[in-house]
């Protein structure tokens, strides 16, 4: 009888690697389901290209660091990428920009790093910002909700959009992303900003159709459902609640504060919560285990930063919304925050 | 007028730089070990003369003085590479091609074929054998620095280089390495 | 504000941080009542079970022992006695696999019960209050009780330590965090009361404000007995725990009881806390009230593929083999046994390792309850791991840097305040064996902390030595300016000689029986032949490492430069030719050699012994000249390397069979030479002068081989001739080389002859050594002058090497009638060099060398042995007098020794 020898502890908690993926993209889908229910299909195509993509990246850059593919693919990291790539990308986008941003975050972010584990960088969000600096016109114009489209688009219509920058019948991309007053759809928050901007207030910024009661009509359903994704994580102790807490908390007070200042240019806390990619960043990004901070201390301050640079960007930045440059900036300080951030180790220091 | 401003400006800022450089490097200077005992505290002291110096010391000397850095076959790739960092030089693979990680031995002297010829005691370059003439030898194997510098002056070749046994105190964990040996 | 004191008092708990929740299975084990077994064929007693050092062997292979019986006798440096466990008789000592994750050998005992199970005289204690401390502490020593928790820490050390510091709190763990263990708890549930019996005894020897017993709450009868049993003694406080792994870690059970913090690189008892297993209090109750030792603990058998898993009283000893078999035992694929728990036990490599004090587990689960661990993949720096760690350390942190051997890095993020618990591996959703990571990481820093002291001293001894030598030959100079000046020098040196002489006569008469001894000895190891094959071993393994060395430079040099060899093919075909023909040349001259010398040693014993030691130089040389082409052969084996190998692995072997044959006759001449002890100083003189030559000669062969190597590639044509030329040329190095062996051998001889003149045998004897080393560099340069070598031919190469085969084979005949004829006339031929230039050089060199050989051993014969013994270490110990004393106590001792076996010998020899 020949026994087998291994090294203690001989027993598993069960929670693997692509456990942990799977979770965190199963907690996606409410938000996907709101997102496509209000701005269209588009978002599904987009999810299915960008799955495709980074699939097939993936799999290209194993081969060429000879590595096995499957044992690598499977544990599900690269596939949340793209979910996170793929709900961040406008819903009719053309297709090409999702698959440069895809290739982007898989090849380069990724697996010139080292693969999973050395990233510097959250590979998702690395690869929103390449998109959004260059091909700006593409990445900011949104697609308004189904409600108020001036030509509604149906399920084929998005497909054809997507390949061909154009529906069946010819009408282009411009137009078919119109509002039904006339105006181009753009996000809520880039439009309190452009008019803010122009001397209006907040209050006659949001006097609009695409505004509902606390945020962009839609925009506040979507952050709701991944808030409830999020906490779903938090539940079952997928990420911790160091991050997502500071995020929101920090972001809420300095937006208080704003409006408390200056009602007339400021933008309210509820507006701020709601809008944009707050709860996705908060739950979904910021918490990317690694690029981010890894001591408990360390992820309250790098919360709280990335919470403050949202605020920040968002009311004195260039662009309407800044979680992506908020995780990418804290992404470089995480080696000096983990620095100065280390846990008092047991019976070192003063103590009773 | 301006330039003149400019340039009395860069001036007195270029002086007053300087000057707090110039304290900081009095005020904040770093002892540091020459770098000959630096070399030395690396190598490990087996003073086998393997590099071609007779001991350990000459051989720090003369890296410092820009000689290769792979020439100590008992200090191994480890040791390579580590004076390769301090002297900020390639690591280069051991010359003579020895292994990379050498394997530790100690002398010991066959005390039965031992005809007490000292020749034993004068080569060891550290004392670790005892002994007198015409009486045997032995080694004292805490130490010996398995040099290997004993076994040519031997005339009768009573002296072996022992691998030293691995003890449930040296044991470093390999698992996969535990010999199987099942009766039944 | 409460004080610490009254919150422990009220019953507050604090929180460790991190830990986990693996499922319990303790339901298991826990139904049945603690059972017994049958005894087992064998038990097998490491002497060490513990934290410190072995116990003095009392008994030997055969004794009979009772039961309860120490078997070894506790002495310093924590150590601590083991005893029989039942009646029987010791049936062996020696080494067995042992009870730790490594199972290397550790010295046991093995003892055979007799099945009387019949006890020593116990004598129990009645009232241990009327004991005083140090009486205690003895019965406790002496029981040879170790922490039963699993560390095994010396208890007596530990109910000692209240001398040093007082202790506030006595901790017990009754905790048990590990799954499946159960053995503290039925043992709870069982022996409450025995318990509570230790608890106070330990509260009398430590007299602490409070004992505070820890038991999670998973365990409520386990609560109820110890309650039940403490209730008279209110000092005596039970805690239930939360349950979370692992609370019962020594220093988690002291944050969570008394919010304490053991720091770092320290021990409890500087928090004034001291924790005991329930185990280790039961066995001292056990050792006092009842007079019985430790010899049998309660093992928890568990796991899927164990019939009835339960708790059994083992014997120590008892193999894990028996103990599985008790319960029944039904193996799967890929088993795992594992000694301990499943989070910080290590699976055994065989089942026939024993239980020893330590052992509270075995569990051997089914691949199902204990997953075997996927594969490791990628970090991703989730965290999980820390926050689980009780230690709040960062594994994950340190498992980079143990991964990128950064140990300066790993100490500074404490990787020795890691408890191995095994936590962060649990939790790890990349399973990575982050424990097996640290371990290691220890492992190799504790080896290069001792490596780093060990070379500091060898810095220390080697500069030490070097100062000596500088005094030495200071001193040596200033003592020549002396004697150049003192004018009635030659008048003090005849009286000083002829002191010497007398002081030599004297000491060669002592020093005959040692002699005498030394070379029965040696013949004693000729005759069994043991000691000799293990020689060529080892040197044969030295050769082969160093050729390895030579032919990976070799292959590089190949694959750097091929065209640099001028043979192709056909030349390294030739060469394998070459040297096959050599070998078989060789080995053919060896075996005449072999029984013209054993022919020519029958009737005296001395020349046997010499043409031995010649046989087996003959053997060496051939050996090392064998591997000499054959890594010729790797060198010009550019385009096949493998064939080449090959080849040269055949040669070798042939070499090898050749050497063992001529050891093999040599082997049956010393017998002979024992026989007669006549003359047993000379004899042994000779031999250590063959073994010298043996030596001289192989280092000859490999210079004589270097030389034809480098001649290799030098010259192609006329290879034919040039072959004949070199091998005429080699046979007559060596008949020069053996003629000046066979005079130096005569001169020895004639010298240790006549011992009423030491200083002209010195001489002689150094003159001897000269000429024999002449010889050697003579035959060195000719072989470097060598034209060519037959390896190297590119034509007719069959018909070359067979000429050059032939032509060796006669220079050979040649050189052995030149020896025999040197035997007869050493003047004539020791006059016969055929380079009058080189042998004027020679000379000279000869002549000086024999006026330092003459001085030195004028100086030896001056020096008393106790002098020479002062010379030799007085250097780097010469500041501390203590230590050269001790160690010329050893050499002493070692010498007394030596006579000792000089004389037992003696007596042993009929003759």
């Amino acid at each position: 009888m020949k026994l087998t020898m291994a090294s203690s502890p001989h027993n598993h908690s069960h929670k693997t690697l692509s456990r942990l993926m799977l979770t965190v993209i199963a907690a996606c889908i409410p938000g996907i389901l709101l997102q496509s229910y209000f701005f269209g299909p588009g978002t599904l195509f987009q999810l299915l290209l960008a799955l495709l993509t980074v699939s097939a990246t993936e799999a290209a850059m194993m081969k060429l660091r000879n590595r096995p593919v499957w044992p690598i693919l499977s544990d599900g990291s690269a596939w949340l990428t793209a979910v996170l790539l793929a709900v961040s990308i406008p819903p009719l986008a053309p297709w090409w920009v999702t698959v440069i941003g895809c290739v982007f975050a898989i090849a380069i972010v990724k697996q010139l790093y080292g693969g999973l584990g050395f990233n510097l960088f959250n590979p998702a969000m690395a690869a929103y910002v390449l998109l959004l600096i260059s091909f700006p016109v593409q990445m900011t114009s949104w697609t308004p909700i189904t409600e108020i489209q001036a030509t509604p688009l149906s399920a084929f219509d998005q497909l054809t959009l997507i390949f061909t920058e154009q529906t069946l019948s010819g009408v282009p991309l411009a137009e078919a992303r119109q509002v039904i007053d006339g105006t181009t759809s753009a996000t809520p928050l880039d439009h309190v900003k452009t008019a803010v901007s122009q001397n209006l207030t907040v209050s006659e910024a949001t006097d609009n159709v695409a505004f509902g009661d606390y945020a962009g009509q839609g925009w506040q359903w979507v952050n709701l459902a991944y808030l409830l994704g999020g906490l779903y994580l938090l539940k079952t102790k997928v990420i911790n609640w160091h991050i997502p807490v500071a995020f929101i908390v920090t972001l809420a007070v300095c937006s208080g504060i704003g409006y408390v200042v200056s009602p007339a240019t400021q933008a309210g806390t509820l507006f701020h919560l709601l809008s944009g990619a707050t709860m996705l960043g908060a739950f979904f990004i910021a918490t990317d285990p690694v690029s981010a901070s890894t001591t408990n201390r360390g992820r309250l301050i790098y919360g709280a930063l990335i919470g403050l640079l949202v605020y920040l960007i968002r009311h004195f930045g260039g662009y309407p919304d800044a979680v992506a440059f908020a995780v990418l900036i804290m992404n470089m300080a995480v080696p000096l925050i983990d620095y100065y951030t280390q846990p008092r180790t047991y019976g070192h220091g003063a103590s009773s | 007028m301006t330039l003149f401003y400019a340039l009395i400006a860069i001036g007195a800022l270029a002086l007053a730089f300087g000057l707090i450089l110039g304290y900081a490097a009095v005020k904040y200077r770093v002892e540091s070990n020459p770098i000959v005992d630096q070399v030395d505290a690396i190598l490990p002291q087996t003073q086998c003369g393997q590099c071609g110096y007779p001991g350990c010391r000459p051989y720090a000397e003369a890296i410092a003085n820009g000689d290769d850095v792979n020439k100590c076959p008992p200090g191994g790739e480890a040791t390579v590479k580590k004076l390769a960092d301090l002297m900020g030089v390639e690591a280069k693979p051991l010359a003579g091609g020895e292994e990379a990680e050498p394997i530790k031995k100690v002398a010991y002297i066959r005390e039965d074929e031992c005809i007490g010829c000292t020749k034993c005691i004068q080569a060891c370059p550290v004392d670790a054998i005892v002994g007198a003439t015409r009486q045997m030898h032995t080694v004292i194997a805490d130490e010996c620095t398995g040099c290997d510098l004993c076994v040519d002056p031997c005339p009768v070749d009573c002296i072996d280089m022992i691998p030293v046994a691995q003890t449930v105190q040296t044991w470093k964990w390999q698992i996969d390495a535990i010999p199987v040996k099942q009766i039944d | 504000m409460e004080t610490l004191l009254e919150q422990i008092e009220h019953g507050k708990l604090w929180q460790f941080p991190g830990g986990i929740h693996p499922p319990e299975q303790k339901s298991v084990s826990n139904q049945a009542s603690i059972g017994r077994i049958p005894l087992p064929d064998y038990l097998v007693l490491p002497l060490k079970q513990h934290i410190g050092a072995n116990g003095q062997l009392l008994v030997n292979k055969g004794d009979s022992v009772l039961k309860g019986q120490a078997l070894t006798r506790p002495g310093a440096n924590w150590s601590l006695p083991v005893h029989a466990p039942t009646s029987g008789v010791i049936s062996d000592i020696k080494p067995m696999p042992s009870a730790h994750p490594s199972a290397l050998p550790e010295l046991s005992i093995v003892l055979t019960p007799d099945g009387e199970d019949s006890w020593c005289e116990l004598c129990p204690v009645s009232d241990y209050t009327q004991l005083d401390n140090q009486a205690l502490i003895d019965i406790i020593h002496h029981a040879g009780i170790a922490g039963m928790g699993g560390a095994g820490f010396p208890t007596y050390v530990k109910a000692d330590s209240a001398k040093h510091k007082p202790v506030e709190f006595l901790v017990v763990n009754g905790v048990e965090c590990e799954p499946y263990i159960t053995a503290d708890d039925l043992l709870m549930r069982e022996h409450a009361e025995q318990i509570v019996q230790g608890i106070e005894i330990m509260q009398h020897l430590l007299s602490p404000e409070y004992v505070l017993v820890g038991i999670e709450t998973n365990k409520p009868e386990a609560i109820q007995a110890m309650t039940a049993a403490a209730a008279h003694n209110s000092k005596i406080l039970i805690r239930g725990l939360p349950v979370k792994y692992p609370s019962g870690g020594e220093k988690q059970l002291i944050q969570v009881l008394t919010s304490k913090e053991v720091p770092s690189g320290g021990i409890p008892a500087d928090v004034g806390v001291l924790v005991q297993n329930v185990g280790t209090l039961f066995a001292v109750s056990e050792a006092v009230c009842k007079g019985k030792p430790l010899i049998e603990r309660v093992v928890t058998v568990t796991g899927n593929t164990i019939q009835t898993p339960q708790n059994v009283w083992a014997l120590l000893g008892t193999e894990i083999k028996h103990l599985l078999t008790c319960q029944g035992f039904e193996p799967v694929a890929e088993q795992r046994v594992i000694m301990g728990g499943p989070m910080m036990g290590f699976t055994l490599p065989t089942v026939r390792i024993p239980v020893v004090k330590t052992t509270n587990c075995i569990l051997a689960p089914d691949n199902q309850e204990l997953a075997v661990a996927g594969s490791e993949q990628a970090c991703i720096r989730c965290s999980a791991c820390a926050d689980a760690c009780p230690q709040t350390l960062l594994p994950q942190q340190l498992q980079w840097f143990a991964k990128g051997k950064e140990y300066d890095k790993l100490e500074e993020h404490n990787l020795f305040d890691c408890i191995e618990c095994g936590a962060c591996a649990y939790v790890c959703p990349s399973e990575i064996p982050l424990v097996q990571y640290y371990r290691v990481a220890k492992a190799e820093i504790r080896e290069q902390k001792l490596e780093k002291v060990k070379a500091e001293r060898a810095k220390e001894r080697f500069e030490a030595r070097k100062e000596r030598l500088e005094r030495e030959q200071e001193e040596r100079q200033n003592r020549h300016k002396r004697s150049a000046r003192s004018s009635t020098r030659s008048a003090e040196q005849s009286d000083k000689v002829s002191a010497a002489m007398e002081r030599v006569k004297q000491k060669k008469d002592s020093q005959s029986a040692v002699q005498a001894a030394i070379e029965r000895a040696k013949a004693k190891k000729a005759a069994d032949g043991t000691l000799e094959p293990d020689n060529s071993e080892v040197a044969l393994e030295r050769a082969k490492r160093k050729e390895k060395a030579r032919q990976y430079k070799a292959e590089k040099d190949a694959q750097a430069a091929p065209e640099m060899h001028a043979g192709g093919e056909g030349s390294r075909k030739d060469a394998v030719a070459a040297a096959i023909a050599r070998a078989k040349a060789k080995k053919a001259a060896q075996q005449n050699d072999a029984t013209d010398s054993s022919a020519v040693t029958a009737e005296d014993p001395r020349k046997a012994a010499v043409a031995a030691a010649i046989a087996r130089a003959k053997a060496k040389k051939a050996a090392q000249q064998d591997d000499q082409p054959a890594q010729q052969q790797s060198d010009e084996a550019d385009s096949d390397p493998r064939k080449a190998a090959v080849a040269a692995a055949i040669a070798r072997a042939k070499a090898k069979k050749a050497a063992k044959e001529t050891e093999q006759s040599t082997d049956a001449e010393p017998a002979e030479t024992s026989a007669e002890p006549e003359d047993p100083r000379k004899a042994a003189v000779a031999a250590a002068i063959a073994r010298a030559k043996a030596k001289k000669a192989a280092k000859e062969a490999e210079q004589q081989a270097d030389s034809e190597s480098a001649g290799t590639d030098a010259e192609p044509e006329d290879p034919r001739k040039a072959a004949v030329a070199a091998a005429i040329a080699r046979a007559k190095a060596k008949k020069a080389a053996k003629e000046t062996e066979q005079s130096t051998d005569a001169e020895p001889a004639e010298t240790s002859a006549e011992p009423e003149d030491p200083r002209k045998a010195a001489v002689a004897a150094a003159i001897a050594r000269a000429k024999a080393k002449k010889a050697a560099k003579e035959a060195e340069q000719q072989t470097d002058a060598e034209p060519a070598e037959t390896s190297a031919e590119p034509e007719d190469p069959r018909k070359a090497a067979v000429a050059a085969a032939i032509a060796r084979a006669k220079a050979k005949k040649a050189a052995k009638e030149a020896e025999q004829q040197t035997d007869a006339e050493p003047a004539e031929t020791s006059a016969e060099p055929e380079d009058p230039r080189k042998a004027a050089v020679a000379a000279a060199i000869t002549r000086a060398k024999a006026k330092k050989a003459a001085k030195e051993a004028e100086q030896q014969t001056d020096a008393e042995p106790v002098d020479a013994l002062q010379s030799t270490h007085e250097a780097p110990l010469s500041a501390e007098e203590k230590r050269q004393a001790a160690i010329k106590a050893a050499v002493a001792r070692a010498k007394a020794k030596k006579q000792a076996a000089a004389e037992d010998q003696e007596g042993n020899d009929p003759s």
